[in-house]
């Protein structure tokens, strides 16, 4: 496995080598240095943390600082950890891993926080029709949920009952999303499909073959 | 919304390719290559153009032709690799950006003038 971070920058079309017009993503991803190794001896599990995107030093707090300076690296903005680095992959402390991890055409996840909806019903949320017809004296149930299980018997709601509630804001992954370019001179990777989040936010490049 | 500045440098690598300058109105030609199992050939639409719509390598243009006594339209983008050609069969005298007023014309009327610049 190999990773970065990254950022969405937006989405375009782009024509692929058969003429065929794609919806992509552009994504800048790194350059990302590594500022904590954890072993199995110490942590209980092999993973490596990578950090992304500068920030000025007054917005980080003071045990952090002193987290960057220990790798010898100005602050960044967020830190994650990257578990199952193959041989390979392997990276050393406070290294620098920029684009070249990936190659055009390799297949990669990524995951990120969705664009959140706020609180919505179930129709919105769990892709129910509502209730009924809005005719025949019916009125104020269109977009109920209806019922929710049986009476007597269980006399309780089952865990998992779709419900109405918050939508959206919490992590998504996009698996298998194909490189298209890479531009290491600027950071940017384009993959077809689309990635979670609005533009600007941060994203997890992972690549598991 | 705006688009992000490196979007724009992603879109701005797919060469642009020159093509005679047209508008609403003109008769066009445009020679496409069309894919039929492994085979590609080239096929031609003729027809007036409508509309130029959008930019940058979103912009399209819509074709549109009588066959057959049924009225048929063809938007093409500027950016797709598969147009080879685009010739100007004749300049149209029309007022409008977008001549939609031609969908509901038929026969004689839908005639447009030859502009005489």
């Amino acid at each position: 496995m190999s990773g970065l971070l990254g950022k969405k920058i937006g989405m375009t079309s782009i024509y692929d080598e058969t003429g065929k017009n794609v919806a992509c993503t552009v994504i800048q991803a790194g350059p990302c240095v590594v500022t904590q190794i954890r072993t199995k001896d110490r942590d209980g599990y092999d993973a490596i943390q990578l950090a992304y995107d500068d920030v000025d030093e007054r917005k980080i707090n003071k045990p952090l600082r002193g987290h960057f300076a220990k790798a010898g690296v100005s602050p960044k903005r967020i830190m994650a950890e990257f578990t199952r680095f193959e041989e390979g992959h392997r990276k050393s402390f406070g290294e620098v891993i920029s684009v070249d991890v990936f190659t055009v055409g390799e297949f990669i996840d990524v995951s990120g926080l969705s664009k959140g909806k706020g609180f919505q019903g179930v129709v919105r949320r769990h892709k129910f029709s509502g209730v009924g017809g809005a005719t025949h004296g019916q009125h104020n149930r269109l977009r109920a949920p209806g019922s929710l299980g049986a009476s007597s018997y269980p006399s309780r709601v089952f865990p998992g009952m779709r419900m109405a509630g918050q939508m959206g804001q919490k992590k998504v992954k996009m698996i298998n999303l194909r490189i298209l370019h890479i531009f290491p001179e600027k950071n940017l990777i384009v993959v077809k499909g689309s990635v979670p989040g609005a533009n600007g936010s941060y994203l997890k490049l992972e690549r598991w073959s | 919304m705006n688009k992000p500045e490196l979007v724009k440098y992603i879109e701005s690598l797919e060469a642009p390719k020159q093509f005679p300058e047209f508008k609403a109105g003109d008769t066009i030609t445009v020679d496409y290559s069309i894919k039929e199992g492994n085979k590609t050939r080239t096929q031609s639409f003729t027809g007036i153009v409508l509309q130029i719509k959008g930019a940058g390598n979103t912009k399209t243009f819509t074709v549109r032709k009588i066959s057959g006594n049924i009225g048929v339209e063809r938007i093409f983008p500027f950016a797709s690799p598969n147009i080879e050609r685009i010739e100007i069969n004749k300049r149209g005298a029309v007022r409008r950006a977008r001549i939609f007023y031609l969908r509901n014309l038929r026969g004689k009327k839908a005639k447009i003038k030859e502009s005489r610049s």
